[in-house]
């Protein structure tokens, strides 16, 4: 200890020391010249007066030391004091500190968990890239709808030519391919980005370089590719000479330029990426063609770094009237749209959007816990400074401030909370990468990466709530501290089982703000549960059951339209002998899979749209068969067949909200509208469904035949009886009897297909359930305990009461019941605060109301059982209360 | 802690030092003179033990000090109490009546 505040002193003291040194022995030095001028004064000789001087002063070493002893900083010293001390009396009661501390280390590392997810999920995602504050996501708007979408490339490049506040713009289109090195072929997950990419990121490749401007332009010109470390690591075993090799991606022989730095991942939030390529190599890995020059294909990802001093606003002004200059020049395109800056928490090019409602959730969850926490520790260090009443009186009897006893309390509450604050940073450590756990894709190639960022940010945010937590649970024992009065504390204390002392009143009141917030934590969790049932059941317009999806990459394969056509044909015809199989049918993009659904505008004959907007819908284009076999009911007309080929008149199969919003009241079929400037004539009316999420809201929708314009990337929706599993052999076999150089990519029942889209949802069941089960775990622990220390307290008066011929029963309930009081007055206060918070909580619920009677109900259900059970324990023990032995003490 | 003359009673420097100053500035030679001084030359303060007390109150901010000039044109400290100081020497002051009250009281009665 003594080098520990040596140390301190010098900490503090260092800057000033020699100054002050200095001064003091100057000050010194005067007062010994006045000495020696008096003595002189006096009749002294020089040297006489002198010593006398040195005699009268006392050694003048010692003093300097003993001055400067004085001079380290009062407060530190008087600090340190109290943390030793304190130190002390946590080490002398270790049931206590362990408890405490472990109740803090939750609430607090559940917070710095929380805030480090959203540190590296939200706020900073990309920790290698400077200047994340400037980053902005760009996305191209329709107008008339909210969502915003991609770029397309040739707008991407007028907007780099013609504006002024921004210092780069950045492509990045996330795709996912075959890798072959030598013959091992997995798949991949890359991005198209353009060439400045690294540059404007501030990244320097650690081996090789980035991509050259020249790089970005020329179609299919540049085949070069800069690797992620981990692939650098896992396929190339870190092979130092790596720069100038080559790997095939999509069957293109590529080589290989850069190595990226090691903990960059991409900027495709949630994902890990492996490799990236030029924007001149698009065609190379997009099965819907060549889109360089094409500005209605908007496929693009991109990101804008703001100059210095740049505001959003600005920026954003200067984009939109781009976008009106690019309205008037390309009119047939451009109508309609805009561009839009996201904060990188609001890109809505990948699943952040979706998760930052569940982890604002999931920070007033944390919260919660922490209150719950604190008040538990509050509760113990009351219990605690009980025992301590004796030391505290004897210390302001013999003088002590009750400033001094309140800094006292709140030093060993202080140390109680950095301890935890260290264990909770430690939990945040090992949560980094929880959120993954979560995840349900397990897909081969694709690494889901959602890092939580334990950032300088985040640790002074711990450090923060550390010390707030200090202030809340060492407060109420403090101010009883303080206000502890000698003569009371020679009074006994006198509580009763049901009525209790000033202190008892308190701590209930801790107990009852603890029965309420974990009430309202398990209202929400069975909110979420409930929507999650909900979502379960749900119908989404089509049969999950029966159906099993799959698909062949064929692009990477190298297959061509006419090559794949005739591929597909075979596969349906084998597909449709496989035992068990009752239909099978194409679609380019499968309902709830991550592949983006095309979208066109629209002319409806008839129907004039408001001025200024353009119409546009979503479609896929599917095989004969489709409706049936996934199960979405035609309501009127027909559904494709074999005919509706390239030769066919143009045919489309709309929705029902299509069909209302443009034909109201008319038989839609034969009617007539214009897509991609091809007119096509409606041919049925499928019944509405759900075509990403359950919690879509219904949109127009259109299907086109897929045989009038053959891709070569289609995904086969099968109705069997079979298991996934069984299709999946069977798959594999007839795609190997056509060609053995292809594989299936996953072979999923569509079950799975949806579950793996209610993502956000699980998630934030499992976050606020995980929560919501520390915290009421806590608030059991807090409720045991004042009941316990109650019926301790009251030994005298329980069997004063057995003397009176109180039986067991009458004991048990009497105990009981004061539990049961509390939580019941707990939940009362929880109800009230549920149902206004609850509310909050609107996005993230599916068909439940946020007053859930079931979820309440639950809740109330389980409060009272938890309170049962934390009561039960010193009931039965009031019951063997000794009443002979209770009476003498 | 320093340790101080036993003819001092344990733990009264700070207040005999806060009330030398409840007038005047003065400097540590100064202080030392006024103790004597008042006290009728029963009380003597051992020089050296001035400063470790003045630098506590100092830390404590019952006085503040700065440099000036003293009588005989020599550079010196100066000490002056603050409000907190003076505050400070009032409670201080009130408490020793109290004790040596009762001490009196104990002492008186046979």
């Amino acid at each position: 200890m003594p080098r520990l505040r040596a140390w301190f002193s010098r900490l503090f003291g260092l800057s000033r020391r020699n100054r002050r040194d200095a001064e003091m022995a100057e000050e010194i030095q005067a007062h010994l010249d006045l000495l020696i001028e008096r003595n002189i004064a006096a009749g002294m000789l020089p040297h006489e007066a002198r010593n006398a001087a040195l005699r009268q002063f006392g050694g003048v070493e010692q003093i300097k030391e003993a001055a400067r002893d004085q001079r380290i900083w009062r407060w530190a010293d008087e600090f340190l004091q109290d943390v030793r001390f304190g130190a002390r009396m946590l080490w002398r009661a270790p049931g206590f500190s362990i408890l405490a501390i472990l109740c803090l280390t939750l609430g607090i590392g559940t917070n710095a968990a929380v805030f480090s997810w959203i540190e590296g999920i939200l706020i900073r995602p990309y920790p290698l890239v400077a200047h994340q504050d400037r980053m902005f996501a760009l996305g191209g708007t329709t107008r008339g709808e909210t969502e915003g979408h991609g770029l397309s490339y040739p707008d991407f490049v007028d907007l780099e030519k013609n504006s002024t506040l921004f210092e780069s713009f950045i492509v990045d289109r996330i795709v996912g391919t075959r890798l072959s090195v030598g013959d091992r072929a997995e798949r991949a997950t890359g991005g198209i980005v353009s060439a400045n990419y690294f540059d404007a990121l501030g990244l320097r490749p650690m081996l090789g370089r980035g991509f050259r401007p020249e790089e970005g332009m020329g179609r299919n010109a540049h085949p070069v590719t800069v690797i992620s470390y981990l692939t650098w690591q896992d396929r190339y075993k870190g092979d130092p000479a790596i720069i100038g090799k080559t790997q095939y991606l999509n069957g293109v022989q590529h080589t290989i330029i850069g190595v990226a730095p090691e903990k960059f991942h991409g900027t495709f939030i949630g994902y890990s990426f492996n490799f990236w390529v030029p924007t001149s190599m698009q065609e190379t890995f997009d099965s819907t063609g060549y889109k360089l020059e094409d500005r209605g294909a908007r496929w693009i990802e991109a990101y804008a770094f703001l100059k210095p001093g740049v505001t959003r606003q600005q920026a954003q002004a200067e984009l939109s009237a781009i976008a009106q200059r690019l309205e008037n020049d390309f009119p047939k395109t451009n109508r309609g749209q805009s561009f839009e800056l996201f904060p990188l928490w609001k890109t809505p090019f990948n699943a952040v959007g979706n998760l930052s409602p569940t982890l604002a959730i999931t920070t007033g969850v944390a919260f919660f816990v922490l209150l719950i926490a604190c008040a538990n520790v509050s509760n113990l260090l009351l219990a605690r400074s009980l025992l301590r009443r004796h030391e505290m009186t004897m210390r302001l009897a013999l003088g002590a401030g009750r400033r001094r006893l309140v800094k006292q309390l709140f030093t060993e509450g202080l140390l109680l909370s950095v301890i935890a604050a260290a264990g909770g940073i430690m939990v945040a450590y090992w949560c980094r990468n929880a959120l993954v756990l979560v995840s349900p894709v397990r897909t081969p190639g694709i690494t889901i990466d959602y890092p939580g960022q334990l950032d300088w940010r985040v640790l002074v945010l711990s450090v923060a709530v550390c010390i707030g937590s200090t202030m809340l649970f060492a407060l109420v024992p403090a101010i009883q501290a303080s206000h502890a009065d000698l003569s009371g504390a020679l009074k006994s204390e006198g509580s009763g089982v049901v009525g209790g002392s000033g202190q008892a009143r308190l701590r209930s009141a801790l107990v009852f703000v603890q029965v309420a917030l974990s009430f309202v934590l398990i209202v929400g969790t069975g909110l979420l549960l409930r929507s999650m049932v909900q979502m379960q059941n749900s119908d989404p317009g089509f049969s999950t059951r029966k159906v099993v999806v799959s698909s062949v990459d064929l692009l990477s394969a190298g297959y061509k339209p006419d090559r794949a056509k005739i591929f597909y044909e075979q596969m349906l015809e084998r597909i449709r002998t496989l035992p068990g199989v009752e239909s099978v049918a194409l679609a380019r993009v499968r309902p709830f899979s991550y592949a983006v659904y095309s979208s066109a505008p629209l002319e409806i004959e008839g129907y004039q749209p408001p001025r200024n907007e353009q119409l546009t819908a979503d479609y896929n284009e599917v095989g004969e068969g489709y409706f049936s076999t996934i199960g979405i009911p035609i309501v009127a007309g027909r559904e494709f067949t074999r005919n509706d080929d390239e030769n066919a008149p143009p045919a489309a199969i709309v929705n029902e909200t299509m069909a209302a919003k443009y034909w109201p009241g008319k038989d839609v079929v034969g009617q007539r509208l214009k897509v991609k400037d091809k007119w096509m004539e409606v041919v049925g009316v499928a019944k509405n469904a759900n075509y990403r999420t359950k919690l879509e809201q219904p949109t127009p929708f259109f299907y086109v035949p897929v045989r009038r314009n053959f891709v070569v990337q289609n995904g086969f929706i099968i109705r069997t009886e079979q298991s996934a599993t069984a299709v999946m052999n069977a798959f594999v076999r007839e795609i190997h009897a056509l060609d053995p150089n292809l594989a299936p990519l996953d072979t999923i029942t569509i079950q799975e297909q949806v579950d793996r889209m209610s993502y956000t949802q699980r998630l934030a069941v499992t976050l606020v359930a995980a929560f919501g089960g520390m915290a009421l775990f806590l608030a059991a622990i807090g409720l045991y305990a004042v009941i316990s220390y109650a019926v301790s307290q009251s030994t005298r008066e329980l069997g004063l009461r057995m003397a009176l011929g109180a039986g067991v029963s009458d004991l048990l309930r009497l105990v009981m019941s004061r539990g049961l009081l509390l939580t019941g007055g707990g939940i009362v206060l929880g109800v009230v605060a549920a149902l206004t918070v609850t509310r909050l909580m609107g996005n993230l619920l599916y068909k439940v109301s946020p007053r859930d009677p079931l979820a309440f109900g639950l809740a109330f259900i389980i409060m009272i059982a938890v309170a049962l059970i934390a009561c039960s324990l010193p009931a039965w023990r009031a019951t063997r209360i000794d009443p002979v032995r209770a009476l003498r003490t | 802690m320093a340790k101080e003359k036993p003819d001092l009673v344990y733990g009264t420097l700070d207040m005999l030092i806060l009330k030398a100053l409840q007038h005047e500035p003065r400097h540590g030679l100064g202080i030392a003179d006024r103790i004597q001084q008042m006290s009728n030359d029963i009380l003597r303060v051992e020089q050296g033990s001035l400063y470790p007390a003045l630098y506590r109150l100092e830390a404590q901010g019952w006085i503040k000090a700065k440099w000036g000039v003293s009588d005989n044109n020599r550079k010196a400290r100066y000490y002056e109490l603050t409000t907190a100081g003076r505050k400070q020497l009032a409670a201080e002051k009130e408490h020793w009546l109290r004790i040596t009250k009762g001490i009196d009281l104990v002492l008186a009665g046979g």
